[in-house]
């Protein structure tokens, strides 16, 4: 795969622009089979240019206009905002107060650098195939709330491009929640509470929801291997010496003996397991729950309520670039989620390296500039590492299209009988 | 509400269709009875209903609620008036019968006013609450399915308050509210539903309380069992006219000592005074001849001829006591009806100092009294925002130095009674609510004379009408 250099961006995008981008399949989607008029119309795009130009309020007629833009202005970042209630691109005309933002997607934001305080093979910026996990358990457990217990049906998950991951849920009804109801669902998924200056971070009450049960379901299949293998947790006393300040001070002194009489993680937190559940500490609800509590610290999804809770938050688009990594957005198959691999994933440089070599054996077939680029395109990504990705979102656009067919039907049922 | 003649319904219930009128043991009362009962019927049923609440209110004050021995000492008194109680009993149809039509009646009778509402939406839903808790499992379901009650699956969006900290279930996008958080939405409801069924009862009242069978019966309910008054004299002869000066200025609210004042200083007082601060000295503890000595000392005082005030001023006061003409005993006022009815005019000392008196004299009446400047401000800011009461409030906790008054002002004579309180250490401090200012007929001739008339129905089965309460209590 060829190195991404941020110099040769530009160009990149330039080719990823013309040739790449999948604007059929990224219309149909913010389209949403054209049922509300203007819908697309309405949305709001902002773009950030080179030299960290950042312009909001851009607004599309159609997926030709989106088209010419995009390849005019070259953006380095594009995100989504929400449908407003005239074109964004004509704002400063509305009158005062009559321009407001009216639908859009709910959407998560979840960011490795929220797990700093647990994960010791990174920090800030940095991933590893170490400490990924976290968002392979994220994934599965919000998106396990959202469908089973909330019932949306339309997430769309997406690599972020450099240190987490999105979700896009487009159900129709979720698009219209409010700001409150969008607060509600974070508080209802939010488990790990508290800043730097706050030692224990999940209390566990005595009645076990379900949510939180089925979490910690999911957490338990892959507790041993992240965290007492991979992240080691209990590896040496600096890293135990953290754990056990979120342990009753009374076992203390026992377990820091008997965890130099062990040899790793594993072992110690047995030992951790034992102690805890021993007669040694008078709490209300010791043993199990303390078990979990620390799982669900070093475990459980942070989300950031900001991302979500405003109806005109602007979120990185799917399929836009990233510029530090030249990682494209690319979505995540849900039905390989723990086979996802964020340095798999491909980067502007890598897709556009394949293109030129597909070209290269297509050379000599005639025809005029502007056929042979759609014809090109719709090709193009095919022949990339593009290809699996797009194909994972068009299957989401399938599942979209359905139950909006299901949801014409019904209705034009509904009329029948009148 | 018609209570005329007209279409009469008679139901006559025979054997089975007695278990489908009354399936459960509790009911919400959404439908009133259409049944014709017997005069004597109708005041047993009741009397035995305000027994019932009252046990309730009791026992709730004594006992933690929803535990023994308040839940065995509570179906005992249920069991010992004959209302229903237990699902599983056999022949419950009686005492459901008497359920439901008791609670109806009672609903005329405490509509009338706002503390009376109050005070019966809280028993019957303590009793709900106690019947709810005894309900089986598999019997609330049941319950629940008849009230209507829409409730166990809520999309999650209209839930908010309830899914956001997890305390429900989620599923498919709808939240299930656990059985036992049922029974708060279950009270809600009622509440929400009783509430404004009173709304509507007082309404109508007029039309009933015309029907000279009714209006004693229901009046009578009403004022002998919603506890202390301002009327009974308890305190009857134990304040001395030569005290009322000082009390005045230590435990009289604004209002009464600026009444007080006037009184001294003009030896006279015009019909809006007198009734207000005559009324409020009855409710002190002043009896009808210390009253009738009080007024006419003053009154002497300012040259009036003591034949003219025998003639003329004495009968009123007698009449404020009930002991002329109607004989209606009069209630003192309270706090709402002195701010909202009849504003003092010129030469008028009446009123609500706080409502009525221009801010700066206001002002220069407080520092009078000796208030701080802050005090005073803090007063004047309340008065700005219309929360007169509360600046009452105010000045009592700066006359008494106390931080905090303690209670919450509505009535003159609640003033008085706190600043005693604090005053003399009392120990017999029960919470007096309030009278409500519905005149309270005492027994006298004129209820005699339609008595007897109602009398002279009771043996027969009298027919009386409940048609068209219907329209009003349903949805």
């Amino acid at each position: 795969m060829a190195t991404y250099d941020p110099a040769e961006l530009p160009e990149l995008l330039k080719l990823y622009y013309r040739r790449l981008f999948p604007y059929a399949q990224y219309y149909r989607w913010l389209n949403y089979g054209g049922v509300i008029k203007n819908y697309f119309q309405h949305r709001e795009f902002s773009f950030t240019l080179k030299d960290d130009i950042y312009i909001r309020y851009q607004s599309f007629s159609n997926q030709r206009d989106l088209e010419k833009e995009m390849q005019k202005m070259n953006p380095y970042k594009i995100d989504i905002g929400a449908v407003y209630s005239h074109r964004p691109n004509q704002h400063n005309t509305v009158k005062l107060g009559a321009f407001q933002a009216q639908e859009k997607e709910l959407v998560f934001d979840i960011d490795m650098t929220d797990y700093d305080d647990v994960r010791r093979c990174c920090s800030s910026a940095d991933i590893c195939s170490k400490c990924w996990t976290l968002m392979t358990m994220a994934i599965h457990i919000i998106d396990r709330a959202l469908k089973e217990d909330f019932g949306f049906k339309h997430r769309l998950w997406v690599y972020s491009g450099r240190r987490g991951v999105h979700c896009w849920v487009c159900d129709e009804s979720v698009r219209k929640l409010s700001s409150a109801v969008r607060s509600g669902i974070v508080e209802y998924l939010s488990l790990v509470k508290g800043g730097q200056d706050v030692k224990k971070k999940v209390h566990l009450s005595e009645k076990i929801h379900p949510f939180v049960s089925k979490s910690i379901n999911i957490i338990k299949k892959y507790f041993e291997e992240y965290a007492l293998v991979d992240q080691d947790i209990l590896e040496n006393k600096e890293t135990w010496d953290k754990i056990l300040a979120l342990v009753p001070e009374t076992i203390h002194e026992k377990l820091q003996q008997n965890f130099q009489k062990h040899h790793n993680s594993l072992q110690r937190w047995e030992c951790l397991k034992k102690a805890i559940s021993s007669q040694d500490i008078k709490n209300d609800k010791c043993g199990h729950w303390l078990e979990l509590e620390i799982m669900l610290q070093y475990c459980f999804p942070r989300l950031d309520i900001n991302v979500s809770k405003g109806i005109n938050h602007l979120l990185k688009s799917p399929f836009s670039v990233h510029p530090k990594t030249g990682r494209i957005s690319v979505p995540i198959d849900l039905q390989k989620v723990d086979q996802f691999d964020p340095f798999t994933v491909p980067t502007i440089s890598s897709v556009c390296h394949e293109l030129d070599a597909v070209s290269t054996n297509d050379e000599g077939k005639e025809g005029n500039e502007a056929e042979s680029d759609i014809k090109h395109r719709t090709r193009d990504y095919k022949k990339t590492s593009l290809a699996p990705y797009i194909k994972v979102f068009e299957q989401f656009l399938e599942n979209l299209d359905k139950s909006r067919k299901g949801e014409l039907l019904k209705k034009s049922d509904l009329q029948k009988d009148f | 509400m018609q209570f005329s003649g007209g279409m009469r319904k008679k139901l006559r219930l025979g054997g089975d269709q007695r278990k489908a009128s009354y399936p459960h043991s509790l009911q919400f009362y959404l439908e009133p009875p259409s049944e014709n009962i017997s005069l004597i019927e109708f005041e047993s049923l009741a009397i035995d209903r305000v027994k019932l609440l009252k046990a309730v209110e009791n026992l709730g004050v004594s006992y933690v609620k929803g535990i023994e021995p308040y839940q065995s000492k509570l179906e005992n008194e249920i069991r010992r008036l004959k209302f229903s109680f237990r699902e599983s009993l056999e022949d419950e149809y009686e005492p459901r019968r008497k359920d439901h039509i008791s609670h109806f009646i009672l609903r005329l009778a405490y509509c009338q006013s706002e503390d009376l509402r109050r005070w019966f939406i809280q028993q019957e839903m303590d009793l709900l609450r106690f019947r709810f808790s005894i309900l089986p499992k598999d019997k609330i379901r049941n319950f629940l399915k008849d009230s209507h009650l829409q409730f166990e699956a809520i999309p999650f969006a209209d839930a908010l308050d309830l899914f956001r900290g997890r305390k429900v279930y989620l599923e498919g996008g709808f939240a299930y509210v656990p059985l036992r958080d049922i029974v708060a939405i279950v009270l809600n409801e009622f509440r929400a539903k009783l509430s404004k069924a009173l709304a509507l009862t007082a309404r109508s009242l007029p039309a009933v309380q015309s029907d000279e069978r009714l209006q004693p019966l229901l009046n009578h309910l009403s004022h002998s069992y919603t506890g202390q008054d301002y009327t009974i004299q308890k305190n009857a002869g134990k304040i001395s006219l030569d005290q009322i000066d000082s009390l005045s200025t230590k435990s009289f609210p604004p209002c009464m000592r600026q009444l007080h004042k006037a009184l001294r200083e003009n030896h006279h007082l015009r019909h809006g005074g007198r009734m207000q601060y005559g009324l409020f000295l009855k409710g002190i503890g002043l009896t009808l001849e210390q009253a009738l000595q009080f007024w006419k000392q003053e009154f002497i005082r300012g040259k009036m001829d003591p034949d003219k005030f025998d003639k003329g001023y004495s009968y009123n006061i007698r009449h404020s006591f009930g002991k002329e003409g109607k004989r209606t005993d009069y209630t003192p006022f309270s706090c709402l009806k002195i701010i909202l009815t009849n504003p003092p005019g010129q030469g008028d000392y009446h009123g609500c100092p706080f409502r009525h008196s221009d801010p700066e004299l206001l002002k220069q009446k407080l520092q009078s009294y000796k208030i701080s400047p802050a005090g005073i401000n803090q007063i004047l800011d309340l008065v700005k925002g219309t929360h007169y009461q509360v600046a009452c409030q105010k000045y009592f906790e700066m006359i008494h130095n106390v931080d905090d008054c303690g209670f919450s002002l509505n009535h003159p004579n609640q003033f008085f009674f706190e600043s005693q309180r604090i005053l003399n250490g009392s120990k017999d401090i029960r919470k007096e609510s309030i009278q409500p200012e519905t005149p309270q007929p005492k027994p006298s001739v004129q209820k005699t004379k339609d008595a007897s008339s109602a009398l002279a129905y009771l043996n027969s089965s009298l027919e009386m009408d409940m048609e068209g309460l219907e329209d009003y209590f349903s949805e």
